[in-house]
Protein backbone atom coordinates (compact mmCIF):
# COMPACT_ATOMS: atom_id res chain seq x y z
CA UNK A 1 0.00 0.00 0.00
CA UNK A 2 1.18 3.20 -0.85
CA UNK A 3 1.19 6.39 2.07
CA UNK A 4 -1.92 7.56 -0.12
CA UNK A 5 -3.73 4.47 0.75
CA UNK A 6 -2.90 4.07 3.87
CA UNK A 7 -4.50 7.53 4.59
CA UNK A 8 -7.36 6.68 2.90
CA UNK A 9 -7.98 3.41 4.87
CA UNK A 10 -7.24 5.25 8.05
CA UNK A 11 -10.18 8.41 6.65
CA UNK A 12 -12.35 5.10 6.16
CA UNK A 13 -11.87 3.71 9.75
CA UNK A 14 -12.43 7.18 11.33
CA UNK A 15 -15.57 8.48 8.92
CA UNK A 16 -17.32 4.55 9.80
CA UNK A 17 -16.48 5.51 13.44
CA UNK A 18 -14.08 2.22 13.90
CA UNK A 19 -11.48 2.75 16.35
CA UNK A 20 -7.47 2.99 15.48
CA UNK A 21 -6.25 0.57 17.44
CA UNK A 22 -1.93 0.83 18.45
CA UNK A 23 -0.91 -1.19 15.42
CA UNK A 24 -2.96 0.24 13.11
CA UNK A 25 -1.10 3.22 10.70
CA UNK A 26 -2.00 6.52 11.66
CA UNK A 27 -0.94 9.91 10.08
CA UNK A 28 1.90 11.40 12.33
CA UNK A 29 0.01 14.58 13.44
CA UNK A 30 -2.89 12.02 14.85
CA UNK A 31 -0.19 10.09 16.98
CA UNK A 32 1.49 13.28 18.10
CA UNK A 33 -1.91 15.16 18.97
CA UNK A 34 -2.93 12.08 20.67
CA UNK A 35 0.08 11.79 22.47
CA UNK A 36 -0.46 15.40 23.38
CA UNK A 37 -3.49 15.07 24.33
CA UNK A 38 -3.12 11.99 26.23
CA UNK A 39 -0.25 12.93 28.40
CA UNK A 40 -1.61 16.20 29.59
CA UNK A 41 -4.29 14.42 30.96
CA UNK A 42 -2.34 12.18 32.85
CA UNK A 43 -0.57 15.11 33.96
CA UNK A 44 -3.66 16.12 35.12
CA UNK A 45 -4.28 13.49 37.26
CA UNK A 46 -0.88 13.33 38.71
CA UNK A 47 -0.29 17.45 39.75
CA UNK A 48 -4.43 17.17 40.50
CA UNK A 49 -3.56 14.96 43.63
CA UNK A 50 -1.46 17.94 44.77
CA UNK A 51 -4.68 20.05 45.49
CA UNK A 52 -7.09 17.80 47.02
CA UNK A 53 -3.81 16.15 48.85
CA UNK A 54 -3.88 19.40 50.55
CA UNK A 55 -6.79 18.21 53.13
CA UNK A 56 -6.08 14.60 53.40
CA UNK A 57 -4.18 15.14 56.66
CA UNK A 58 -6.85 17.61 57.86
CA UNK A 59 -9.99 16.00 56.87
CA UNK A 60 -12.43 16.75 59.35
CA UNK A 61 -14.18 13.43 60.13
CA UNK A 62 -12.60 10.09 59.30
CA UNK A 63 -15.33 9.38 56.90
CA UNK A 64 -14.21 12.34 55.12
CA UNK A 65 -11.23 11.42 55.23
CA UNK A 66 -11.37 7.74 54.18
CA UNK A 67 -13.12 8.96 51.05
CA UNK A 68 -11.01 11.68 50.22
CA UNK A 69 -7.72 9.12 50.41
CA UNK A 70 -9.68 6.97 48.50
CA UNK A 71 -10.26 9.77 45.61
CA UNK A 72 -6.95 11.13 45.32
CA UNK A 73 -6.23 7.35 44.80
CA UNK A 74 -8.53 7.12 41.95
CA UNK A 75 -6.78 9.87 40.06
CA UNK A 76 -3.37 8.28 40.31
CA UNK A 77 -4.94 5.29 39.18
CA UNK A 78 -6.36 7.52 36.08
CA UNK A 79 -3.01 8.93 35.81
CA UNK A 80 -1.47 5.25 35.50
CA UNK A 81 -4.33 4.29 32.77
CA UNK A 82 -3.87 7.17 30.93
CA UNK A 83 0.27 7.00 30.79
CA UNK A 84 -0.12 3.23 29.91
CA UNK A 85 -2.73 4.81 26.94
CA UNK A 86 0.05 6.92 26.02
CA UNK A 87 2.24 4.62 25.62
CA UNK A 88 0.87 2.41 23.43
CA UNK A 89 1.45 5.08 20.78
CA UNK A 90 5.15 4.85 21.23
CA UNK A 91 6.31 6.42 23.85
CA UNK A 92 7.46 5.34 27.44
CA UNK A 93 6.67 6.97 30.93
CA UNK A 94 9.86 8.20 31.60
CA UNK A 95 9.93 10.44 28.50
CA UNK A 96 6.33 11.74 29.68
CA UNK A 97 7.80 12.76 33.23
CA UNK A 98 10.60 14.69 31.27
CA UNK A 99 8.07 16.47 29.14
CA UNK A 100 6.00 17.72 32.21
CA UNK A 101 9.09 18.54 34.80
CA UNK A 102 10.58 20.81 31.57
CA UNK A 103 7.38 22.85 31.71
CA UNK A 104 6.83 21.53 27.81
CA UNK A 105 3.85 19.12 28.78
CA UNK A 106 0.98 21.33 30.06
CA UNK A 107 -1.75 20.30 33.01
CA UNK A 108 -5.05 21.38 33.22
CA UNK A 109 -4.76 24.88 34.75
CA UNK A 110 -7.60 24.69 37.30
CA UNK A 111 -5.10 22.35 39.55
CA UNK A 112 -2.33 25.67 39.90
CA UNK A 113 -4.89 27.64 42.02
CA UNK A 114 -5.05 27.19 45.61
CA UNK A 115 -7.29 24.63 48.26
CA UNK A 116 -7.79 27.09 51.34
CA UNK A 117 -10.47 25.49 53.49
CA UNK A 118 -12.62 22.21 53.53
CA UNK A 119 -14.98 23.30 51.35
CA UNK A 120 -12.52 23.20 48.21
CA UNK A 121 -12.74 19.72 48.60
CA UNK A 122 -16.48 20.02 47.56
CA UNK A 123 -15.74 22.59 45.51
CA UNK A 124 -13.45 20.78 43.34
CA UNK A 125 -15.61 17.70 43.27
CA UNK A 126 -18.67 19.12 42.07
CA UNK A 127 -17.40 21.54 40.09
CA UNK A 128 -13.81 20.58 38.69
CA UNK A 129 -14.48 16.80 38.92
CA UNK A 130 -18.03 17.81 37.30
CA UNK A 131 -16.02 20.20 34.76
CA UNK A 132 -14.37 16.58 34.08
CA UNK A 133 -16.96 14.52 32.95
CA UNK A 134 -18.59 16.69 30.67
CA UNK A 135 -15.07 17.02 28.75
CA UNK A 136 -14.73 13.15 29.38
CA UNK A 137 -17.75 11.62 28.49
CA UNK A 138 -17.46 12.31 24.54
CA UNK A 139 -13.82 11.10 25.04
CA UNK A 140 -15.32 7.54 25.84
CA UNK A 141 -16.04 7.14 21.88
CA UNK A 142 -12.89 9.19 20.60
CA UNK A 143 -11.39 7.09 17.79
CA UNK A 144 -8.58 6.10 19.34
CA UNK A 145 -9.17 2.47 21.01
CA UNK A 146 -7.07 2.64 24.51
CA UNK A 147 -7.74 6.51 24.93
CA UNK A 148 -11.46 5.57 24.23
CA UNK A 149 -11.27 2.64 26.70
CA UNK A 150 -9.32 4.30 29.42
CA UNK A 151 -12.31 6.94 29.55
CA UNK A 152 -14.69 4.80 30.01
CA UNK A 153 -13.42 3.28 33.50
CA UNK A 154 -12.17 7.37 34.28
CA UNK A 155 -15.50 8.21 33.69
CA UNK A 156 -17.43 5.93 35.84
CA UNK A 157 -15.42 6.80 39.05
CA UNK A 158 -15.37 10.49 38.37
CA UNK A 159 -19.17 10.84 38.25
CA UNK A 160 -18.37 9.19 41.92
CA UNK A 161 -16.23 11.95 42.88
CA UNK A 162 -18.97 14.33 41.44
CA UNK A 163 -21.17 13.36 43.57
CA UNK A 164 -18.68 13.21 47.00
CA UNK A 165 -18.20 16.58 46.34
CA UNK A 166 -21.25 17.80 45.85
CA UNK A 167 -22.31 16.25 48.98
CA UNK A 168 -19.95 17.77 50.39
CA UNK A 169 -21.09 21.01 49.54
CA UNK A 170 -24.63 20.18 50.52
CA UNK A 171 -23.83 19.43 54.28
CA UNK A 172 -22.26 22.94 54.38
CA UNK A 173 -25.01 24.65 52.45
CA UNK A 174 -27.10 22.95 55.39
CA UNK A 175 -25.16 23.41 58.11
CA UNK A 176 -24.04 26.40 60.37
CA UNK A 177 -23.59 29.94 58.86
CA UNK A 178 -19.93 29.96 58.42
CA UNK A 179 -19.95 26.62 56.99
CA UNK A 180 -22.57 27.70 54.14
CA UNK A 181 -19.96 31.32 54.17
CA UNK A 182 -17.18 28.47 53.73
CA UNK A 183 -19.19 27.17 50.85
CA UNK A 184 -20.29 29.92 49.12
CA UNK A 185 -16.39 31.29 49.34
CA UNK A 186 -15.23 28.05 47.73
CA UNK A 187 -17.64 28.70 44.80
CA UNK A 188 -16.87 32.11 44.48
CA UNK A 189 -13.00 31.05 43.53
CA UNK A 190 -13.72 27.79 41.59
CA UNK A 191 -16.19 28.75 39.42
CA UNK A 192 -14.36 30.68 36.24
CA UNK A 193 -11.68 28.60 36.60
CA UNK A 194 -13.79 25.77 36.20
CA UNK A 195 -15.25 27.24 32.94
CA UNK A 196 -11.76 28.20 31.72
CA UNK A 197 -11.05 24.45 31.91
CA UNK A 198 -13.15 23.60 28.57
CA UNK A 199 -10.23 25.58 26.66
CA UNK A 200 -10.40 29.01 24.74
CA UNK A 201 -13.29 29.79 22.87
CA UNK A 202 -14.11 27.87 19.47
CA UNK A 203 -13.38 30.90 17.52
CA UNK A 204 -9.74 31.10 18.62
CA UNK A 205 -9.21 27.28 19.73
CA UNK A 206 -6.37 26.22 17.11
CA UNK A 207 -6.74 22.21 17.27
CA UNK A 208 -10.84 22.38 17.71
CA UNK A 209 -11.25 21.80 13.78
CA UNK A 210 -8.66 18.75 13.35
CA UNK A 211 -9.53 17.30 16.42
CA UNK A 212 -13.29 17.35 15.46
CA UNK A 213 -12.47 15.68 12.06
CA UNK A 214 -10.33 13.03 13.74
CA UNK A 215 -12.97 12.10 16.30
CA UNK A 216 -10.59 12.92 19.08
CA UNK A 217 -13.26 15.62 20.31
CA UNK A 218 -16.69 15.01 19.41
CA UNK A 219 -18.00 18.66 20.98
CA UNK A 220 -16.45 21.92 21.01
CA UNK A 221 -15.70 23.74 23.47
CA UNK A 222 -18.23 26.46 23.82
CA UNK A 223 -20.48 23.63 23.37
CA UNK A 224 -19.40 21.66 26.49
CA UNK A 225 -18.85 25.00 28.15
CA UNK A 226 -22.59 26.00 27.66
CA UNK A 227 -23.88 22.27 28.49
CA UNK A 228 -21.88 23.09 32.05
CA UNK A 229 -23.24 26.34 32.97
CA UNK A 230 -26.69 24.86 32.35
CA UNK A 231 -26.21 21.79 35.04
CA UNK A 232 -24.74 23.22 36.99
CA UNK A 233 -26.62 26.43 37.42
CA UNK A 234 -29.65 24.08 38.87
CA UNK A 235 -27.76 22.20 41.08
CA UNK A 236 -26.10 25.54 42.72
CA UNK A 237 -30.34 26.35 43.48
CA UNK A 238 -30.45 23.67 45.42
CA UNK A 239 -27.59 24.53 47.54
CA UNK A 240 -29.18 27.63 48.08
CA UNK A 241 -25.67 29.15 46.85
CA UNK A 242 -25.12 31.99 44.38
CA UNK A 243 -22.99 31.82 41.21
CA UNK A 244 -21.09 34.31 41.49
CA UNK A 245 -21.80 36.13 37.67
CA UNK A 246 -24.22 38.67 37.65
CA UNK A 247 -24.86 38.39 33.89
CA UNK A 248 -26.29 35.06 34.45
CA UNK A 249 -29.77 34.59 32.91
CA UNK A 250 -31.93 32.24 31.75
CA UNK A 251 -32.67 32.70 27.53
CA UNK A 252 -36.13 31.55 27.23
CA UNK A 253 -35.13 31.33 22.54
CA UNK A 254 -31.69 29.58 23.06
CA UNK A 255 -33.15 27.26 25.74
CA UNK A 256 -29.74 28.15 27.25
CA UNK A 257 -28.32 30.03 30.25
CA UNK A 258 -26.95 33.04 28.92
CA UNK A 259 -23.32 33.61 31.21
CA UNK A 260 -20.78 36.72 31.73
CA UNK A 261 -17.71 37.15 29.86
CA UNK A 262 -14.96 34.89 30.97
CA UNK A 263 -11.39 36.41 31.83
CA UNK A 264 -9.04 34.99 29.34
CA UNK A 265 -6.15 37.20 30.63
CA UNK A 266 -6.57 35.46 33.63
CA UNK A 267 -6.69 32.15 31.56
CA UNK A 268 -3.40 32.91 29.75
CA UNK A 269 -1.80 34.26 32.21
CA UNK A 270 -2.12 31.00 34.52
CA UNK A 271 -1.69 29.10 31.63
CA UNK A 272 1.81 31.06 30.89
CA UNK A 273 3.39 30.10 34.88
CA UNK A 274 1.57 33.11 36.61
CA UNK A 275 -1.23 31.29 38.69
CA UNK A 276 -1.22 30.77 42.22
CA UNK A 277 0.42 27.84 42.46
CA UNK A 278 2.51 26.76 39.57
CA UNK A 279 5.63 26.71 41.15
CA UNK A 280 4.97 24.68 43.80
CA UNK A 281 2.86 22.38 42.37
CA UNK A 282 5.52 21.48 39.93
CA UNK A 283 8.47 21.74 42.39
CA UNK A 284 6.41 18.99 43.81
CA UNK A 285 6.00 16.82 41.43
CA UNK A 286 10.20 17.53 40.25
CA UNK A 287 11.46 16.79 43.94
CA UNK A 288 8.83 13.35 44.02
CA UNK A 289 10.69 12.44 41.27
CA UNK A 290 13.93 13.24 41.81
CA UNK A 291 13.83 12.17 45.87
CA UNK A 292 12.24 8.55 44.40
CA UNK A 293 15.38 8.26 42.25
CA UNK A 294 17.70 6.47 44.39
CA UNK A 295 14.31 3.99 45.09
CA UNK A 296 13.62 3.10 40.98
CA UNK A 297 17.47 2.48 40.89
CA UNK A 298 17.31 0.02 43.97
CA UNK A 299 14.13 -1.76 42.45
CA UNK A 300 15.93 -1.83 38.80
CA UNK A 301 19.46 -3.26 40.79
CA UNK A 302 17.49 -5.58 42.63
CA UNK A 303 15.35 -7.21 39.51
CA UNK A 304 18.68 -7.38 38.01
CA UNK A 305 20.53 -9.37 40.64
CA UNK A 306 17.39 -11.37 40.70
CA UNK A 307 17.56 -12.38 37.02
CA UNK A 308 20.97 -12.97 37.03
CA UNK A 309 20.60 -15.51 39.87
CA UNK A 310 18.03 -17.08 38.26
CA UNK A 311 20.26 -17.67 35.04
CA UNK A 312 22.78 -19.00 36.92
CA UNK A 313 20.98 -21.76 39.47
CA UNK A 314 19.52 -22.55 35.92
CA UNK A 315 23.03 -23.19 34.37
CA UNK A 316 24.00 -25.10 36.84
CA UNK B 1 -8.34 -0.49 86.60
CA UNK B 2 -11.53 -2.35 85.97
CA UNK B 3 -12.49 -4.74 83.52
CA UNK B 4 -14.49 -2.28 81.00
CA UNK B 5 -12.29 0.73 81.40
CA UNK B 6 -8.80 -1.47 81.07
CA UNK B 7 -10.87 -3.15 77.44
CA UNK B 8 -11.55 0.79 76.57
CA UNK B 9 -8.12 1.74 76.92
CA UNK B 10 -6.67 -1.57 74.64
CA UNK B 11 -8.96 -0.93 72.21
CA UNK B 12 -8.46 2.65 71.97
CA UNK B 13 -5.08 1.72 71.84
CA UNK B 14 -4.99 -0.54 69.27
CA UNK B 15 -7.64 2.39 67.47
CA UNK B 16 -5.04 4.96 67.66
CA UNK B 17 -2.15 3.28 66.15
CA UNK B 18 -4.30 2.72 63.20
CA UNK B 19 -4.94 6.13 62.81
CA UNK B 20 -1.58 7.78 63.42
CA UNK B 21 0.27 5.08 61.07
CA UNK B 22 -2.67 5.62 58.39
CA UNK B 23 -1.84 9.33 58.81
CA UNK B 24 1.99 9.06 58.26
CA UNK B 25 1.53 6.66 55.37
CA UNK B 26 -1.24 8.99 53.59
CA UNK B 27 1.52 12.03 53.56
CA UNK B 28 2.83 9.91 50.93
CA UNK B 29 -0.18 10.32 48.66
CA UNK B 30 0.98 12.29 45.75
CA UNK B 31 4.78 12.22 46.21
CA UNK B 32 5.81 8.73 45.81
CA UNK B 33 8.69 6.99 43.97
CA UNK B 34 6.70 4.91 42.01
CA UNK B 35 3.18 6.04 40.70
CA UNK B 36 2.32 1.89 41.24
CA UNK B 37 4.06 2.72 45.29
CA UNK B 38 1.76 5.61 45.48
CA UNK B 39 -1.62 3.05 44.73
CA UNK B 40 -0.52 1.00 47.14
CA UNK B 41 0.99 2.79 49.56
CA UNK B 42 -2.12 4.78 49.94
CA UNK B 43 -4.22 1.66 50.06
CA UNK B 44 -1.88 0.68 53.10
CA UNK B 45 -3.15 3.50 54.95
CA UNK B 46 -7.19 3.33 53.98
CA UNK B 47 -6.60 -0.20 55.21
CA UNK B 48 -5.18 1.20 58.22
CA UNK B 49 -7.72 4.53 58.87
CA UNK B 50 -10.20 1.94 58.34
CA UNK B 51 -9.42 -0.45 60.79
CA UNK B 52 -8.83 2.27 63.20
CA UNK B 53 -12.75 3.24 62.71
CA UNK B 54 -14.23 -0.09 63.27
CA UNK B 55 -12.11 0.11 66.53
CA UNK B 56 -12.99 3.85 67.60
CA UNK B 57 -16.58 2.79 66.93
CA UNK B 58 -16.58 -0.01 69.11
CA UNK B 59 -14.40 2.10 72.03
CA UNK B 60 -16.89 5.07 71.87
CA UNK B 61 -20.20 2.37 72.56
CA UNK B 62 -17.50 0.78 75.36
CA UNK B 63 -17.24 4.38 76.28
CA UNK B 64 -21.12 5.52 76.38
CA UNK B 65 -22.12 2.58 78.82
CA UNK B 66 -19.31 3.75 81.64
CA UNK B 67 -20.93 4.93 84.64
CA UNK B 68 -21.36 8.82 84.49
CA UNK B 69 -18.44 9.06 87.58
CA UNK B 70 -15.89 7.36 85.48
CA UNK B 71 -16.92 9.40 81.96
CA UNK B 72 -16.14 12.09 83.39
CA UNK B 73 -12.72 11.31 84.14
CA UNK B 74 -12.08 9.75 81.42
CA UNK B 75 -10.37 11.71 79.03
CA UNK B 76 -8.87 15.37 79.37
CA UNK B 77 -10.13 17.12 77.11
CA UNK B 78 -12.37 19.87 77.78
CA UNK B 79 -14.79 19.30 74.54
CA UNK B 80 -15.14 15.68 75.57
CA UNK B 81 -15.87 16.31 78.88
CA UNK B 82 -18.59 19.22 77.95
CA UNK B 83 -20.22 16.37 75.82
CA UNK B 84 -20.31 13.74 78.55
CA UNK B 85 -21.76 16.67 81.00
CA UNK B 86 -24.21 17.18 78.50
CA UNK B 87 -25.43 13.82 77.70
CA UNK B 88 -24.78 13.74 74.44
CA UNK B 89 -23.20 9.53 73.46
CA UNK B 90 -19.37 10.15 72.08
CA UNK B 91 -18.53 8.86 68.53
CA UNK B 92 -15.59 7.81 66.04
CA UNK B 93 -14.84 11.38 65.71
CA UNK B 94 -14.79 12.53 68.93
CA UNK B 95 -12.29 9.84 70.02
CA UNK B 96 -9.97 11.09 67.22
CA UNK B 97 -10.49 14.75 66.79
CA UNK B 98 -11.16 15.44 70.28
CA UNK B 99 -8.71 13.93 72.45
CA UNK B 100 -4.81 15.59 72.89
CA UNK B 101 -2.14 13.78 72.88
CA UNK B 102 -1.70 12.46 76.49
CA UNK B 103 -4.96 10.57 75.92
CA UNK B 104 -3.59 9.01 72.48
CA UNK B 105 -2.31 5.37 73.23
CA UNK B 106 -0.56 4.80 70.34
CA UNK B 107 2.95 2.75 70.31
CA UNK B 108 5.70 5.37 69.85
CA UNK B 109 6.64 3.29 66.46
CA UNK B 110 4.00 4.76 64.23
CA UNK B 111 4.32 8.33 64.81
CA UNK B 112 7.71 8.17 63.66
CA UNK B 113 7.96 10.72 60.73
CA UNK B 114 8.24 9.33 57.06
CA UNK B 115 11.90 10.84 56.65
CA UNK B 116 12.54 8.80 53.07
CA UNK B 117 11.30 5.63 51.68
CA UNK B 118 13.69 3.49 53.67
CA UNK B 119 12.10 4.33 56.79
CA UNK B 120 9.20 3.84 55.91
CA UNK B 121 9.42 1.04 54.98
CA UNK B 122 11.29 0.03 57.71
CA UNK B 123 8.60 1.23 60.02
CA UNK B 124 5.93 -0.59 58.39
CA UNK B 125 7.97 -3.85 58.41
CA UNK B 126 8.53 -3.93 61.88
CA UNK B 127 4.62 -3.05 62.66
CA UNK B 128 3.40 -5.12 59.83
CA UNK B 129 5.38 -8.61 61.80
CA UNK B 130 3.80 -7.73 64.40
CA UNK B 131 0.53 -7.49 63.27
CA UNK B 132 0.37 -10.68 61.76
CA UNK B 133 1.11 -12.50 64.85
CA UNK B 134 -1.02 -10.39 66.98
CA UNK B 135 -4.15 -10.13 65.01
CA UNK B 136 -3.28 -13.68 64.59
CA UNK B 137 -4.25 -14.31 68.64
CA UNK B 138 -6.86 -11.96 69.01
CA UNK B 139 -8.95 -13.33 66.12
CA UNK B 140 -9.46 -15.95 69.06
CA UNK B 141 -10.13 -13.47 71.41
CA UNK B 142 -13.12 -14.11 73.74
CA UNK B 143 -14.45 -10.37 73.11
CA UNK B 144 -16.24 -10.95 69.69
CA UNK B 145 -16.35 -7.69 68.68
CA UNK B 146 -12.51 -7.42 68.59
CA UNK B 147 -11.94 -10.77 67.58
CA UNK B 148 -14.58 -10.42 64.57
CA UNK B 149 -11.96 -7.15 63.50
CA UNK B 150 -8.82 -9.04 63.77
CA UNK B 151 -10.04 -11.52 61.18
CA UNK B 152 -11.05 -8.98 59.56
CA UNK B 153 -7.56 -7.46 59.52
CA UNK B 154 -5.48 -10.37 58.94
CA UNK B 155 -6.39 -10.58 55.77
CA UNK B 156 -5.03 -6.95 54.91
CA UNK B 157 -2.27 -7.31 56.89
CA UNK B 158 -1.21 -10.57 55.65
CA UNK B 159 -0.81 -7.86 52.26
CA UNK B 160 0.66 -5.12 54.36
CA UNK B 161 3.28 -7.36 55.44
CA UNK B 162 4.11 -9.08 52.03
CA UNK B 163 4.34 -5.58 50.85
CA UNK B 164 6.61 -4.26 53.31
CA UNK B 165 8.90 -7.23 53.18
CA UNK B 166 9.75 -7.04 49.76
CA UNK B 167 9.96 -3.79 49.84
CA UNK B 168 13.51 -4.95 52.83
CA UNK B 169 14.54 -6.92 50.52
CA UNK B 170 14.73 -4.97 47.39
CA UNK B 171 15.94 -2.04 49.09
CA UNK B 172 18.87 -4.46 51.10
CA UNK B 173 19.79 -6.04 48.32
CA UNK B 174 19.47 -3.45 45.68
CA UNK B 175 22.34 -0.82 45.22
CA UNK B 176 24.89 0.13 47.64
CA UNK B 177 23.15 3.44 48.46
CA UNK B 178 19.68 1.89 49.32
CA UNK B 179 21.29 -0.74 51.17
CA UNK B 180 22.92 1.74 53.17
CA UNK B 181 19.68 3.59 53.51
CA UNK B 182 17.94 0.45 55.13
CA UNK B 183 19.93 -0.51 57.16
CA UNK B 184 20.26 2.78 58.99
CA UNK B 185 16.71 3.33 59.03
CA UNK B 186 16.29 -0.45 60.42
CA UNK B 187 18.92 0.94 63.27
CA UNK B 188 17.53 4.13 64.44
CA UNK B 189 13.38 2.63 64.57
CA UNK B 190 15.03 -0.77 66.09
CA UNK B 191 14.87 1.15 69.75
CA UNK B 192 10.99 1.73 68.81
CA UNK B 193 9.98 -2.10 68.39
CA UNK B 194 10.54 -3.24 72.16
CA UNK B 195 7.26 -1.30 73.32
CA UNK B 196 4.81 -3.34 70.87
CA UNK B 197 5.82 -6.34 73.81
CA UNK B 198 5.62 -4.44 76.74
CA UNK B 199 2.48 -5.02 79.19
CA UNK B 200 0.99 -2.01 80.74
CA UNK B 201 -2.04 -2.43 82.90
CA UNK B 202 -4.26 -2.53 80.29
CA UNK B 203 -2.33 -5.17 78.57
CA UNK B 204 -2.60 -7.34 81.68
CA UNK B 205 -6.09 -6.44 82.63
CA UNK B 206 -7.23 -7.94 79.10
CA UNK B 207 -4.83 -10.40 78.91
CA UNK B 208 -6.32 -11.83 82.35
CA UNK B 209 -10.28 -12.08 80.79
CA UNK B 210 -8.85 -13.57 78.03
CA UNK B 211 -9.36 -10.79 76.08
CA UNK B 212 -5.95 -9.64 74.67
CA UNK B 213 -3.09 -11.99 75.00
CA UNK B 214 0.92 -12.15 76.52
CA UNK B 215 2.34 -9.52 74.10
CA UNK B 216 5.94 -10.46 75.23
CA UNK B 217 5.45 -13.74 74.28
CA UNK B 218 5.11 -13.12 70.34
CA UNK B 219 8.57 -11.35 70.05
CA UNK B 220 10.50 -14.85 69.36
CA UNK B 221 8.44 -15.42 67.01
CA UNK B 222 8.73 -11.64 65.47
CA UNK B 223 12.41 -11.84 65.82
CA UNK B 224 12.37 -15.12 63.82
CA UNK B 225 10.28 -13.32 61.12
CA UNK B 226 12.50 -10.01 60.95
CA UNK B 227 15.57 -12.05 60.71
CA UNK B 228 14.30 -14.49 57.93
CA UNK B 229 13.37 -11.14 55.86
CA UNK B 230 16.46 -9.52 57.05
CA UNK B 231 18.69 -12.42 55.87
CA UNK B 232 17.28 -12.60 52.81
CA UNK B 233 17.92 -8.44 52.35
CA UNK B 234 21.15 -8.67 53.35
CA UNK B 235 20.66 -6.49 56.24
CA UNK B 236 22.43 -7.00 59.99
CA UNK B 237 19.90 -7.26 63.20
CA UNK B 238 20.95 -4.80 65.65
CA UNK B 239 21.77 -5.94 69.14
CA UNK B 240 19.22 -5.26 71.62
CA UNK B 241 19.99 -2.36 73.65
CA UNK B 242 18.06 0.48 75.34
CA UNK B 243 14.14 0.80 73.66
CA UNK B 244 11.72 3.64 73.76
CA UNK B 245 8.41 3.03 75.55
CA UNK B 246 5.24 5.20 76.87
CA UNK B 247 2.83 5.97 73.93
CA UNK B 248 0.71 2.99 75.52
CA UNK B 249 0.57 5.19 78.41
CA UNK B 250 -0.31 8.33 76.58
CA UNK B 251 3.95 9.91 77.06
CA UNK B 252 4.36 10.75 73.41
CA UNK B 253 7.11 11.87 70.92
CA UNK B 254 7.33 15.75 70.31
CA UNK B 255 5.96 14.60 66.51
CA UNK B 256 2.31 13.58 67.83
CA UNK B 257 1.63 17.07 69.01
CA UNK B 258 1.99 18.24 65.67
CA UNK B 259 0.34 15.34 64.13
CA UNK B 260 -2.37 15.89 66.06
CA UNK B 261 -2.69 19.60 65.14
CA UNK B 262 -2.90 19.05 62.17
CA UNK B 263 -5.36 16.02 62.34
CA UNK B 264 -7.54 18.11 64.62
CA UNK B 265 -7.45 21.61 62.66
CA UNK B 266 -10.77 21.77 61.60
CA UNK B 267 -12.81 20.30 64.21
CA UNK B 268 -10.86 22.20 67.12
CA UNK B 269 -11.72 26.05 64.76
CA UNK B 270 -15.14 25.10 63.49
CA UNK B 271 -16.34 23.01 66.85
CA UNK B 272 -19.64 20.98 66.96
CA UNK B 273 -20.42 21.19 63.66
CA UNK B 274 -21.53 18.36 60.89
CA UNK B 275 -19.06 18.00 57.77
Amino acid sequence: MTVHSFQEHFDKKIDGDVAIEPRDWMPDDYRKTLIRQISQHAHSEIVGMLPEGNWISRAPSLRRKAVLLAKVQDEAGHGLYLYSAAETLGITRDELYEQLHSGKAKYSSIFNYPTLTWADMGAIGWLVDGAAIMNQVPLCRCSYGPYARAMVRVCKEESFHQRQGYEIMLTLANGAPMQKKMAQDALDRWWWPSLMMFGPPDAESGNTEQSMRWRIKRLTNDELRQKFIDVTVEQANILGLTIPDKDLKWNEERGHYDSGAINWDEFWNVVKGNGPCNKQRLDTRKKAWADGQWVRDAAMAHAEKRKARKATAKAA
Amino acid sequence: MNDQKALLQYTLRLADDGLILGHRLSEWCGHGPILEQDIALTNTALDHLGRARSLYQYAAALFNTLPEADKATFFTSVSLQKEVSEGTAIDEDDLAYLRDGWDYRNVLLVERPNEDWAYTVARSFFYDAFNSLFFKELAKSNDESLAAIAEKSLKEVTYHLRWSSEWCVRLGDGTDESHARMQQAINELWAYTGELFTMNDADAAVAAQGIGMDLAALRPQWKELVALVFDEATMAMPADAWMHTGGKDGRHTEYLGYILAELQFVQRAYPGMEW
